[in-house]
């Protein structure tokens, strides 16, 4: 297969857009992050992050998130044009920091979750969820 | 006010003093994102419900905050701990300033 | 060595496409209590076209399933009390309202759904449930027509299904009505559009496989009005009948029409012994 100029020229432009892009998107979700956690480092454990492996429609996803003895919640949608998703914060009255939603994903991304635990520490924990585009637009 | 919002709320009628009980809530509402363009190619502003939230008696239960990636008439399902009988109160905020409201009384069996 | 290259071709491009064909075997109980039948013997007019008969639910992935099992998960239902409110209000100048003459609709539409499309003896034609509930509103309230497809219709007719989930479709094909059946499934056979593609193509002939990322289904309408998470609302069966048209790049018929009031027919006939499902949840 012999490239013109002009493909060569697009794929160099797709390929630029493609470094670009992520790199604007994750700047709006590390600083998010920054805001939730005030830049504080992040462990492992002790947060689930449910999510579809395949979601059949990105309108509506289905996740829930748990984290024993945490006080707040923050989940990102890191492929989103806006990454944030929603910030749950619990009260005396919840009988257990979990919580389950529905939720909009543009593509095939990584859902991401970061508690923040009573002892004022963070826990990260990521989950791929893949989006199918279906066959039919009716 | 955004057209045709009506929430919907589902506790148990009583529970046991202490118990933890799950709750779950709906809301009829369109969660405009704000990325989507109209037939002539203008951009649909944003109109979401920002934040909702539960409380019982006047005590926290759940205080969420909602970015437009929550989707068309939004769902949550939680737990909470019923310390007496009482009356849960759930708000939800929208963009445009309304404020919609619904109660669950609870007693203790 | 050419067949057993193309053989082994043939097996990698099978393999993924035996993971996913055909309905899956869970078992659809909404509330916990009102048990669906998601899969019968295919009705004696099919003639065996299809070998037995699979609800849309059984196409479905394990999250999409589980919102229809229970009512509050349903998104469906906030329209069905919208329509609740509707039922019980006065419209238009004769002062009614749906409960005027109806009263309570769970013991009055029980059983209605079921066997819509049916015939209507005074106006000598096929009613499908929403041309009755327009014909009331225009002619016993005094209201005006909703809109065939609308958002209140398909509230309506899903408060109205509600009352008979569980039981079988049972739509009946003879008598007065067989006219209409023979045009909807003379329809239902027809390739349309610059893909020339029927209806029987894609759910008689390939349920169960793949469309690019979907799974195909077998086009039943047991479940309509339906909640899909496309567009997060209730969906008519005739809108998903123009929807399906216009994909295969055909004009398509108007919600309403004879046309599709004669395919509506076919089609349910197709899922009679089904379970009344609306309203379902689908993708």
């Amino acid at each position: 297969m012999d490239f013109s100029r002009r493909d060569t020229l697009g794929l160099a432009l797709g390929a630029a857009a493609l470094t670009v892009l992520p790199f604007r998107v994750n700047a709006a979700a590390e600083d998010r992050i920054a805001e939730f956690t005030g830049g504080a480092d992040m462990g492992e454990g002790g947060l689930t992050l449910t999510a579809p492996e395949i979601a059949e429609n990105g309108n509506t996803v289905p996740i829930e998130v748990s984290a024993p003895g945490a006080t707040a919640i923050l989940v990102l949608a890191m492929g989103n044009p806006t990454p944030g998703v929603a910030q749950f914060n619990f009260g005396p009255l919840a009988a257990a920091q979990s919580a389950s939603t529905r939720i909009r994903l543009a593509g095939t991304q990584d859902v991401v979750a970061i508690a923040k635990m009573a002892d004022g520490s963070f826990v990260k924990a990521s989950s791929t969820v893949k989006v199918t585009i279906g066959g039919c637009g009716g | 006010m955004a057209s045709g919002v009506k929430p919907r709320v589902k506790v148990p009628k009583s529970a046991a003093a202490g118990e933890a009980i799950t709750i779950k809530t709906l809301i009829s509402h369109a969660m405009e994102s704000g990325q989507r363009k109209d037939k002539e190619g203008n951009v649909i502003p944003r109109s979401i419900i920002n934040r909702f939230t539960c409380e019982f008696n006047g005590q926290s239960v759940i205080d969420i905050t909602m970015e437009p990636a929550i989707s068309t008439n939004p769902y949550f399902q939680f737990d909470a701990t019923v310390p007496e009988a009482g009356e849960f109160v759930f708000t939800w905020y929208d963009d445009d300033g309304s404020v919609y409201n619904d109660n669950k009384s609870i007693t203790i069996a | 060595m050419k067949v057993r290259a193309m053989t082994a071709i043939a097996a990698l491009l099978a393999a993924p496409l035996a993971a996913v064909a055909g309905p899956d075997g869970d078992e659809l109980v909404v509330n916990g209590e009102i048990n669906m039948v998601t899969q019968t013997e295919a009705p004696a007019h099919l003639d065996g076209a299809l070998p037995e008969l699979y609800s849309g639910w059984r196409f479905r992935s394990d999250e999409t399933q589980a919102l229809q099992m229970d009512d509050f998960d349903n998104p469906a239902m906030v329209f069905v009390d919208q329509a609740q409110e509707a039922w019980d209000t006065a419209d238009g100048t004769e002062g009614k309202s749906c409960a005027s003459c109806h009263g309570d609709a769970a013991e009055s539409m029980a059983g209605v759904r079921a066997v819509y499309p049916k015939w209507n003896e005074a106006a000598g034609e096929v009613r499908t449930l929403e041309a009755q509930v327009n014909d009331c509103r225009e002619n016993r309230m005094g209201a005006k027509a909703w809109k065939y497809d609308g958002g209140d219709m398909a509230a309506m007719t899903a408060l109205i299904s509600v009352q008979s989930r569980g039981m079988p479709v049972n739509v009946a094909i003879d008598g007065p009505v067989q006219a209409t059946w023979e045009m909807g499934k003379e329809i239902y056979y027809t390739r349309y559009g610059q893909l020339e593609l029927s209806c029987a193509n894609c759910h008689e002939d390939n349920y169960g496989n793949m469309i690019r990322a979907d799974h195909l289904s077998q086009g039943q309408i047991n479940g309509f009005p339906t909640y899909r998470l496309k567009n997060a609302k209730l969906n008519t069966a005739h809108a998903r009948f123009k929807g399906c048209v216009r994909d295969t790049r055909a004009e398509t018929f108007s919600p309403g029409s004879p046309e599709f009031v004669a395919l509506e027919l076919y089609v349910a006939s197709r899922g009679n012994g089904l379970s009344v499902e609306g309203p379902s949840v689908r993708n």
